[in-house]
């Protein structure tokens, strides 16, 4: 044999990718159990269930995690036992379902960890899945765990060598079932010296030959050092509709027993009488031998099936390493900075001259955007992953508040960067946790307002201006915005007498440390608030809103970039500094004429722009720049949009073109700077500042009618001026 | 080329259906490793369309799978003139007798029981393939 037990080790490099898969299998048996309810069940998410874990299951014998083979098999036959419906489905036993499906998490932890599991873990579970599957359940034996391990290796050289008498006459239908003899006969003489002979006696006149069936039968001797159960097993797929006789025979070749019976039939059964039930025979062929099994010319496959035909690459795909990806993300951005470098130095050239160049440059240009729209799609992930979590979370939240909720999810393959769903968790976490704590009346109360007593949890992603979006919204009670005030101006948040505007009350929530007593339960009192809700979501260079209509339900919009790594920009200049504005958020760029200008009796600069007049944010005062051009009909507006859909005029001096940008973030090597989303190095090696559209809407409407400098402040007071 | 497994220079292709990544991957390791060229399905659905653009010497199926289960897909191939003849091999952690009487109707070439075993999956392959 070629194959050694060493080889078994070799495997241990697969268990990242099964503990990878266990991870992906325990969500979608999770999701199935989550559908699971009492009366019609859909068999095929019972289906499901049972596969992820008995895929687990299978996973976990190869890697000789006992214990998780045993709870996986408890698990496994109670899903088979509903599938068969002699065990009825219960809540209870959803419940019990639910823990296993724990349990096995925990399970597969340690198996990682390659620490033992507390002894009543498996206990506890086994012994809630057995009551809660009562009497239906057929007791579950244990097979995998000692499935037969039949040794496949040569025998050990110092056993000595013996003689058996061979004999086979197969089932004429052998064929059929894929089994070639003369590969059987090869495995044969890989186990010692084979002599074998052919008996033709059985084959009829060419005229009445089946090419499909085998007429032969053999005869021989095996001098082999391997053991009977080795030569058994040769024929092991066989033995059950030919006959096999296997005979050991004494050092002169004569039986070793004096029986002349075969000493040790494997199994004689007359041939024909198990045969599989073989396809209508064809129209007699030549003779097929074995060795030669020429099959007909393969025949369009299209034709006898009726499935729809599906394209040959569904499902191949390879696992990666995602360190390398990095390495090419980075290597992209590289690329970037070297392309508009290039692009930079060529812009010096003598117009009309060297358009081979230019057509290569912008060649290049296409190629570099297409490599780094390839690239990031290969980190590309659908927010999936994260909304699965959630239905678990909402059904534990509304058992401990007593409230009904049904959850309604939307735009889960909406695809978005690995990193970015990986910092979606916790925002998500906190939006559903508050809503349900929070938003949601008691179905009485719910009632009484004529609401029905199931609320709603609206929970959504979609892409919109290059970014992800995604809601949370309730049907619940809304902000109290009376409470909410009353609250901030007790905290000395906001200065009393003063009446902010509905929306900025709802924004109050997010400020450092702010609560309402009704915010406070023994769900969200798990010391994260809002506020660091929405620090954590600014850092990634998101944003987190509120809209609530009382009475009606709170909307919670929470927005991140589709990557972290690159964006198309808009570089403009402004006095000596350049700034780059996010393509995305460019709705047009113009000069003014001096009629378009307006100055509203708050003395807020505004600019009308189709139609409607749209504030002037002049980023010179607002990032205090000299030299800057000072007439709006002299310079360029750059009318741009948040995600929120505000409009804002960008003063400008020029516009440099457009080109892709390598972000770097200025967190790590500064610190957060409101209007300031990230930084990034120009072709001309120069920084430039890469502008976050709402945060200098912000800066505008902070700065009020004199547009004066507000850019710097105190670190700590950054997002809670929001 | 030269491997030992081979007797010719032409690798035989083995087809293995799976919707564990893990037992796809590990089959194809070890068949790889022991001179077998490997394609990968998750499912039978998917082992289907893969066969029209691709002939393979032998099929290792999951009877547990999603779309198309690991029997449909032996009967699908089963009624394919073709494909009659073709070794295919269930694996399957069910070791009972049932399962593998229904294998052996459907007209399976022979079947594999997990845990996963290399040293035997390389030694029941080269005895139905070659």
């Amino acid at each position: 044999m070629a194959v050694e037990g060493s080889r078994v080790d070799n495997l241990g490099q697969f268990k990242q990718t099964y503990f990878d898969e266990c991870a992906e299998l325990l969500a979608i048996a999770e999701a199935g159990l989550l559908r699971l309810a009492p009366g019609t069940f859909d068999l095929e998410e019972v289906n499901t269930v049972f596969r992820a874990v008995h895929s687990i299951k299978g996973g976990a014998g190869a890697f000789g995690f006992s214990d998780l083979v045993t709870f996986a098999h408890e698990y496994e036959a109670v899903m088979d036992a509903i599938r068969a419906h002699t065990v009825p489905v219960s809540y209870g036993l959803v419940e019990a379902l639910i823990h296993a499906n724990d349990a096995l998490g925990r399970l597969i932890d340690h198996a990682r960890a390659g620490t033992a599991p507390p002894p009543d873990l498996i206990a506890a579970a086994v012994t809630a899945l057995r009551a809660d599957s009562g009497h239906g359940l057929p007791a579950a034996v244990i097979a995998s765990g000692r499935a037969p391990a039949v040794a496949s290796t040569a025998a050990a050289p110092e056993s000595p060598r013996r003689s058996f008498a061979l004999r086979f006459e197969p089932n004429p239908d052998l064929l059929l079932s894929g089994n070639e003899p003369s590969f059987m006969f090869r495995a044969l003489a890989r186990l010692g010296k084979l002599e074998l002979g052919c008996q033709f006696d059985a084959l009829p006149a060419l005229t009445e030959l089946d090419g499909e069936k085998l007429y032969l039968k053999w005869a021989g001797t095996l001098q082999t050092a391997a053991s009977l159960a080795e030569i058994e097993e040769v024929f092991e797929f066989v033995a059950d509709d030919s006959v096999i006789e296997i005979t050991p025979l004494a050092a002169g070749g004569a039986p070793a027993a004096a029986v002349p019976a075969p000493a040790t039939p494997m199994r004689s059964a007359a041939p024909g009488t198990v045969a599989p039930p073989g396809p209508p025979a064809k129209p007699p062929g030549p003779p097929v031998l074995y060795g030669s099994r020429d099959e007909p010319p393969a025949t369009p496959v299209q034709a006898e099936t009726g499935e729809p035909v599906q394209a040959a690459s569904g499902g191949q795909s390879i696992r990666v390493d995602l360190d390398k990806v990095e390495r090419l993300v980075n290597l992209v951005g590289e690329m970037v900075i070297t392309q508009s470098m290039i692009a930079e130095h060529l812009r010096h050239l003598p117009p009309g001259q060297h358009r081979e160049m230019l057509t290569g440059l912008e060649q290049l240009t296409q190629h570099t955007r297409d490599l780094r729209e390839c690239v990031m799609a290969i980190r590309a992930q659908p927010v999936g992953s994260v909304f699965q979590r959630i239905p678990r979370l909402v059904r534990e939240l509304s058992a401990e508040t007593g409230k009904d909720v049904v959850l309604v999810t939307s735009g889960e393959h909406t695809e978005v960067d690995k990193t970015v769903v990986e910092n979606l968790i916790d925002p998500l976490t906190h939006m559903i946790r508050n809503a349900v704590a929070h938003g949601f009346e008691p179905p009485d109360e719910r009632e009484a307002l004529g609401k029905p007593r199931t609320g709603t949890l609206h929970l959504s992603a979609r892409h919109r201006s290059g970014r992800i979006v995604i809601e949370v919204a309730d049907d619940g009670r809304g902000i109290d915005r009376r409470r909410v005030l009353e609250r901030a101006v007790e905290r000395g948040l906001v200065p009393p007498g003063v009446q902010p505007g509905d929306a900025e009350v709802d924004d109050l929530i997010f400020l450092p440390g702010f609560t309402t007593s009704e915010m406070v339960s023994s769900l969200s009192g798990r010391g994260v608030g809002m506020d660091v809700v929405r620090r954590n979501v600014v850092a990634l260079g998101g944003r987190i809103g509120v809209h609530s209509i009382p009475g009606e339900g709170t909307r919670f919009v929470l927005s991140l970039p589709l990557t972290l790594a690159v964006l198309d920009g808009m570089v403009v200049s402004v006095g000596a500094e350049r700034f780059v504005v996010p393509i995305t958020n460019i709705v047009e760029s113009l000069r003014p004429r001096p009629a378009d200008l307006r100055r509203l009796v708050n003395l807020c600069d505004v600019i009308q722009f189709r139609g409607q007049f749209v504030r002037l944010a002049r980023l010179h005062r607002l990032f205090d720049i000299p030299d800057a051009v000072e007439d709006p009909t002299r310079a360029l507006v750059v009318v741009v949009e948040a995600e929120d859909g505000a409009q804002l005029g960008v003063l400008v001096d020029d516009i440099q073109g457009q080109q892709q940008v390598v972000i770097k973030s200025l967190e790590p090597n500064f610190r957060r700077i409101t209007g300031v989303a990230a930084a990034t190095i120009l072709g001309d090696g120069r920084v430039a500042l890469i502008l976050d559209v709402a945060g200098v809407h912000e800066l505008s409407r902070r700065a009020g009618p004199g547009g004066g400098r507000l850019a710097v402040e105190p670190p700590s007071q950054t997002e809670a001026a929001a | 080329m030269g491997s030992p497994a081979m007797e010719s220079d032409m690798k035989k292709k083995v087809l293995t259906v799976d919707d564990s990544r893990t037992m796809r991957e590990m089959v194809a390791f070890t068949l790889e490793q022991a001179g077998y060229e490997v394609l990968a399905a998750t499912d039978g659905q998917d082992a289907l369309s893969l066969l029209e653009g691709n002939d393979v010497d032998l099929v290792i199926a999951d009877l547990h799978m999603p779309v198309m289960d690991g029997l449909s897909l032996l009967r699908r191939l089963r009624a394919m003139p073709s494909r009659r003849s073709m070794p295919i091999l269930m694996l399957t952690t069910e070791a009972d007798e049932r399962k593998k009487q229904e294998g052996r109707a459907a007209g399976a070439t022979g079947w594999l029981v997990k845990p996963f075993d290399p040293g035997r999956l390389v030694s029941v392959v080269q005895r139905v393939c070659g």
